[in-house]
């Protein structure tokens, strides 16, 4: 048994992770809609979801149930082959483009074979990324024109010509990222930012926050999000190229989003914040007690709130989570061994939650663009502005060499 | 290992389905597709020999074939559409008079 | 049997099945969706051959913005389904076992000529971006500065030609 183990482990190893990652990814996924709705319901001083589970935690379940029990029409006219194809490309493109991202700096062998914390380590996990941004345009034109509606294709036509337009945009800005890095590879750009040790003041973004503007800005109308999301709005357009999308195809296109913003936040702190390095140097040892501290009193406010929480459930449910995170919080501390192994990771989502936090805190606060502000935006502001951040960058290491 | 000689026999039956494509479809667009694929077939045969002679002179001479093929498909659209709108169809065969 | 050759048959069979699906579909977004296919799978093989730049310029630029162009002008003319020939049944019957004689032919004087050429090794450290762009900088910046011009001009041409009649 382990001789067949460790003669596929190539293949194996790689199954699991994937395993892991898509579930890991899919809960996410399904929180984050949840913390959106709370986030935006705050920011108009509202509520949010409240009554589903204790503060509404499990609204994620009550929407996947919805979505797997509600009629699936099909229209009548619609051009089959292309509209099953759109939505399942668009959710297998933003679930593929998480392969390439390294979540860690690991590397572990396991049944004899060496991997490392992330799927694919390949040299140019940068151009893989931008090849599958190029291709979502496809999930959307598709599916504007296969729903034999003329307000879906306006639509679709839209915002997949919004899309190529930003395109160009993001790629210029990540080049003065790759000038500096030398490398397309994203784990080569996080340990290019970790070589000097300092921490916060080497990472790519005080070199590059110009680059670092553009890419999000280029990056928030790839993902079509407010405020660039003028081909999906509700108000405009009926729903765009969504409307003749019902149920679980639409559970798909919104699952494609949400992966997508992840993505992008991810990406985002690998090439400009560091990925999975502190923010402290390196010699600040003290600084890897950093999670426990977090979590334990956090746990400890769970509990806290739990005890007095309205419904029985309620009060079973979120003690448990605080204790249980209490556990992990005491756990790190008494092993310095997975303490170790997990400040990498750790920085990492950290990063990406504070992204995300912004994505959803400009859904909330910003209107959105008329769709010709949208593109002379982007052709006219956005594109020379990321070709003078690459002509900057290129003569600041003619001068100064890659400081 | 992959011998160099399927991509090459790869690459020759591409070719001649673009060509069979050319011939035989009557939508302009469709015939402007199978130009993209014969191009493709070109570049495979490019690649191909670069890899097995160990020169990356084929890789850089690909990259010109598929920045030309850009700027022709991107040209080549534009007389498509123009047509379209004169004669008012996309059939290849209506354009066979130099009259409207 | 050896793992990379099966990958360059399923790669192989899906370029075929993808071209002669073009040539089969009747109505031309099929077709583009089937040439669509036909780029990715080369771009898997180029990936097989270790031209891992190459490959992912042919996904970026080929299959994300030719192609993309070709499905915007198909919808936005609206092409619809092919009509009806008058072509002359006997070309159809006597063509199309030419043409695939033709390349026959080809994949023949392929096989027969050439000697043994050594096979491409899937390992990539021989044209890495930095060996391409080294080249594109040195030997070939005139044909560089070129496409650069070509493409401006192609912009230029295309925005002449799509206006609209004043």
């Amino acid at each position: 048994m382990s001789e067949f183990l460790t003669h596929y482990a190539f293949l194996i190893v790689p199954i699991i992770k994937i395993a892991i990652l898509v579930l890991l990814v899919l809960t996410v996924d399904a929180y984050l809609t949840w913390l959106e709705r709370k986030v935006i319901a705050h920011i108009q001083t509202r509520w949010g979801p409240y009554r589903v589970g204790p503060h509404g935690l499990l609204q994620p379940l009550a929407d996947g149930v919805k979505f797997i029990f509600k009629e699936d029409p099909m229209p009548a006219g619609v051009d089959k082959i292309a509209y099953f194809l759109a939505p399942f490309l668009t959710l297998m493109l933003a679930l593929t483009s998480l392969a390439v991202i390294p979540f860690g700096p690991q590397r572990f062998t396991v049944w004899g074979y060496e991997t490392h914390v992330g799927i694919a380590d390949v040299n140019i996990s940068l151009l893989v990324l931008f090849a599958i941004t190029a291709l979502a345009v496809y999930g959307v034109a598709l599916a504007g024109w296969a729903s034999n509606n003329k307000y879906s294709l306006l639509g679709g036509l839209r915002s997949s010509a919004q899309m190529i337009s930003y395109e160009l945009a993001l790629t210029l800005s990540v080049v003065g990222v790759l000038l500096i890095a030398g490398d397309f590879s994203l784990r080569g750009i996080v340990e290019q930012q970790a070589q000097s040790g300092k921490g916060l003041v080497s990472w790519n973004i005080f070199p590059q926050i110009i680059g670092f503007l553009c890419f999000f800005t280029a990056a928030i109308a790839e993902t079509n999000r407010v405020p660039f999301d003028l081909p999906e709005a509700e108000s405009e357009l009926v729903a765009g190229f969504h409307t003749e999308y019902a149920s679980m195809k639409f559970a798909m296109f919104f699952i494609a989003e949400y992966t997508s913003m992840i993505t992008v936040s991810c990406l985002c702190t690998i090439l400009f914040f560091g990925g999975w390095l502190s923010p402290f140097p390196v010699s600040w040892t003290f600084t890897q007690f950093l999670p426990s501290v977090l979590l334990i009193p956090f746990g400890l406010w769970m509990i806290y709130d739990g005890i007095r929480y309205e419904t029985i459930f309620g009060r079973v449910l979120l003690p448990g989570v605080g204790t249980a995170l209490l556990a992990l919080g005491g756990a790190l501390l008494a092993f310095p061994v997975i303490n170790g192994y997990i400040q990498g990771p750790f920085w990492f989502l950290a990063k990406v939650f504070v992204f995300l936090f912004v994505y959803i805190w400009m859904r909330g606060t910003l209107p959105r663009f008329r769709y010709d502000q949208l593109m002379s935006f982007g052709w006219k502001f956005l594109l020379p502005v990321s070709i003078a951040n690459v002509v900057l960058t290129s003569v600041a290491i003619l001068i100064w060499g890659k400081h | 290992m992959v011998p160099t000689n399927y991509y090459l026999i790869l690459s020759a039956i591409l070719f001649g389905l673009g060509i069979v494509a050319f011939v035989f479809k009557r939508n302009i667009i469709t015939l402007f597709m199978a130009i993209e694929l014969m191009l493709n077939a070109v570049n495979l045969a490019f690649v191909a020999f670069s890899q097995s002679l160990g020169k990356p002179d084929g890789e850089v001479f690909v990259l010109f074939v598929i920045v030309v093929a850009a700027a022709e498909a991107a040209v080549g659209l534009g007389i498509i559409i123009l047509t379209a709108r004169n004669r008012h169809s996309l059939n290849v065969e209506r354009v066979d008079l130099l009259k409207l | 049997m050896t793992a990379p050759l099966i990958i360059f048959f399923v790669l192989a069979a899906l370029a075929v099945l993808g071209a002669v699906s073009l040539i089969l579909q009747r109505h031309p977004i099929h077709s583009a969706l089937s040439l669509i296919v036909v780029m990715v799978a080369l771009a898997g093989l180029y990936l097989l051959m270790g031209a891992e730049f190459v490959a992912a310029v042919q996904i970026i630029v080929y299959g994300g913005a030719i192609m993309v162009l070709f499905i915007f002008v198909i919808m936005l003319l609206n092409a619809g389904l092919e009509e009806r020939t008058n072509f002359s049944r006997l070309a159809t019957y006597a063509g199309i076992p030419l043409a695939l004689a033709v390349s026959g032919l080809i994949a023949a004087a392929i096989v027969r000529s050439g000697g043994y050429l050594p096979a491409p090794a899937p390992s990539g450290a021989l044209t890495s971006t930095k060996t391409l762009s080294m080249l594109l900088f040195t030997e070939f910046v005139y044909p560089f500065e070129l496409t650069s011009f070509l493409i401006l001009v192609a912009i230029l041409g295309a925005i002449v030609l799509a206006q609209r009649e004043n």
